[in-house]
């Protein structure tokens, strides 16, 4: 029963690290919180539903999802973010705010505000494991997250890109002193982004098997808790942190009453972020919470 | 006499203000809170246990949540103090999901199904708090007091070497904050007689600074300009049917690209009050 929970909390953690990862991204890069990646999760699950509605296969419809996502980060990016970049946090937070509020909008009149369903050829069969039983759709959850992950992995820490996003996380002055172009590593920034939040859109939206207009902001919410107990700044605590906390959310719920859930995951976030501001993993008194 | 639906836009006008308010003592210190719905809540459901089930009169419940919310925002505070800019506005992100989900845990108060049974508040007596408290932190910009505050924001280490207590003045500007939050939260727990823990969850939270940065985030009045704009523009754009979210989202970046401090800012605010040049 205990590893059934857990089963399904690692496939809830899979797609909150990918939405966790799509703002760390961001918020390495440039130091602020975008918060239009929640609506571009929902509105790559809304687009990644409507291609599988259309005859398409779960991997293009995945890939249409993360392309669709990607585009809309650009756009927000250039429309949202980047005029204001040199003005307070908040500002550039509230125009994706600004976006969020439009994207919400847009999907509620193009596919309704009541739950949009996964076709029923897709609700997939269980595969009994004597221990626990896994669904299809779980084991293409977790296993779509970790190729991404992978290749994201390999993006950051193989290639020159990866190499200037991480010199800029590390210090974003130097690493413009060192000749990082910082406009060019912003859009490449966003652009992976809205392709992880996309894909993880479509991935919650076949766990699920359903979407409303509303998803966004939820698992936003959650996403970026994962990203602060898993550190700010440090890219790879996500992978650690998103399983555990959506295993934490599945134990809750199954043992502690499913009001609890969100009590606990956001009161071990805000400890996180007093004891430890650099992540689970940090050293003991990061400084990273002290960077206004 | 006024009709029912202008009044009733006049009451939302009232309470987003002062929520908005809220925000905007909290940020006068360098302090962005994404909580603050979740003081209104505690604001809303305090004020209408003490004049529902105590049968306290509503000016004098209201005096005892704010006072008690004061506190709670004080207590609040000192954590803050630890952590700067974004990761302050998302250690209050928590904050307030964790009171939304405490309220959501609680049987006392009807846990989702809500609480009801408050009295109903006039507009004049809604806009006589508004009034009075944004008039309040209005005089208040032009004491010393005020210019401290002011100084924490601009430079805290050289605030501090100055010999200011930044400790007490941030922490005590979460205290007044909150306070401010809990009258916003009481008048709208009377003015709607029905409240629920999603009343007060981050879109709240996010309405609040949209009004203060959208009106002005450098004069107290500021507030109110925003909090008419949020609540009247999506009014004034019925016209656009479905599509007058989008709209208002396009306006909000439009607004922001544009008039980053917001549209009343010192200079228009002396050339609408020619009167108080001195």
């Amino acid at each position: 029963m205990i590893i059934q929970q857990l089963v399904n909390g690692l496939t809830l953690g899979a797609a909150y690290t990918l939405v966790a990862l799509a703002f760390s991204l961001v918020m390495g890069v440039l130091g602020i919180l975008n918060l239009a990646v929640a609506e571009l999760f929902m509105f790559g699950a809304y687009v990644g539903l409507t291609m599988l509605i259309a005859g398409y296969s779960i991997p293009v419809a995945l890939l249409g999802a993360m392309l669709t996502a990607a585009v809309l980060s650009f756009a927000i990016e250039k429309i949202a973010y980047e005029p204001l970049r040199n003005s307070p946090l908040v500002t550039p937070m509230l125009s994706t705010v600004g976006v969020s509020i439009i994207l919400q909008n847009v999907a509620t009149n193009i596919w309704g505000s009541d739950p949009y369903q996964l076709p029923d050829e897709y609700l997939g069969q269980r595969i009994d494991l004597g221990l626990f039983a896994i669904g299809e759709m779980q084991l293409l959850v977790i296993g779509a997250a970790i190729v991404l992950v992978a290749l994201l992995g390999f993006l950051v820490e193989r290639t020159n890109i990866g190499r200037a996003l991480r010199a800029v996380a590390e210090n974003r002055d130097v690493a413009r002193l060192l000749g990082v172009s910082a406009t060019r590593l912003t859009l490449v920034a966003f652009l992976i982004s809205g392709a992880l939040a996309g894909a993880a859109g479509l991935l919650i939206a076949l766990h699920y098997a359903a979407v409303t207009p509303y998803i966004g902001v939820e698992t936003g919410l959650k996403a970026i808790a994962v990203m602060v107990v898993g550190g700010v700044t440090r890219i790879w605590g996500a992978l650690l942190a998103g399983p555990l906390i959506g295993m934490a959310e599945v134990l809750t719920v199954a043992y502690g009453g499913a009001a609890l859930r969100d009590f606990i995951v956001y009161g071990f976030m805000i400890v996180v972020l007093l004891v430890r501001p650099g992540g689970l993993l940090s050293q003991r008194g990061g400084a990273e919470g002290q960077r206004s | 006499m006024i009709s029912t639906y202008t009044a009733a836009l006049l009451a939302d006008i009232g309470i987003l203000g002062l929520g908005a308010l809220s925000v905007y003592v909290i940020l006068s210190t360098g302090q962005l809170s994404l909580g603050n719905a979740a003081f209104m809540g505690i604001g809303a459901y305090a004020s209408s246990v003490l004049t529902v089930s105590y049968g306290l009169p509503i000016t004098l419940a209201l005096v005892l949540a704010a006072v008690l919310t004061g506190l709670i925002g004080v207590v609040v505070g000192f954590p803050a103090l630890r952590l700067k800019g974004i990761y302050l506005a998302m250690a209050t992100l928590g904050f307030g999901e964790m009171v939304r989900s405490f309220f959501l845990n609680l049987p006392y108060t009807g846990g989702s199904a809500g609480f009801h049974g408050m009295t109903h508040v006039s507009v004049g007596y809604i806009w006589a708090w508004t009034a009075g408290l944004v008039l309040l932190v209005f005089l208040l910009e032009s004491s010393r007091f005020w210019l401290k505050l002011r100084a924490v924001h601009d430079d805290e280490a050289a605030a501090s070497l100055l010999g200011l207590d930044v400790t007490a003045l941030k922490v005590g500007a979460f205290g007044v904050g909150a306070a401010i939050a809990a009258v916003a939260g009481g008048l709208f727990a009377h003015h709607h007689v029905y409240i629920e823990p999603g009343n007060f969850g981050f879109e709240r939270s996010i309405e609040l600074v949209i009004a203060v940065i959208l009106g002005g985030s450098t004069v107290a009045p500021g507030a109110l300009v925003g909090a008419a704009i949020v609540v009247l523009l999506p009014e004034h754009l019925r016209f656009l049917s479905q599509w007058r979210l989008a709209a208002f989202g396009t306006l909000l970046i439009v607004v922001l690209l544009t008039r980053r401090q917001g549209l009343l800012d010192r200079p228009l605010l002396r050339w609408l009050t020619p009167w108080a040049r001195a």
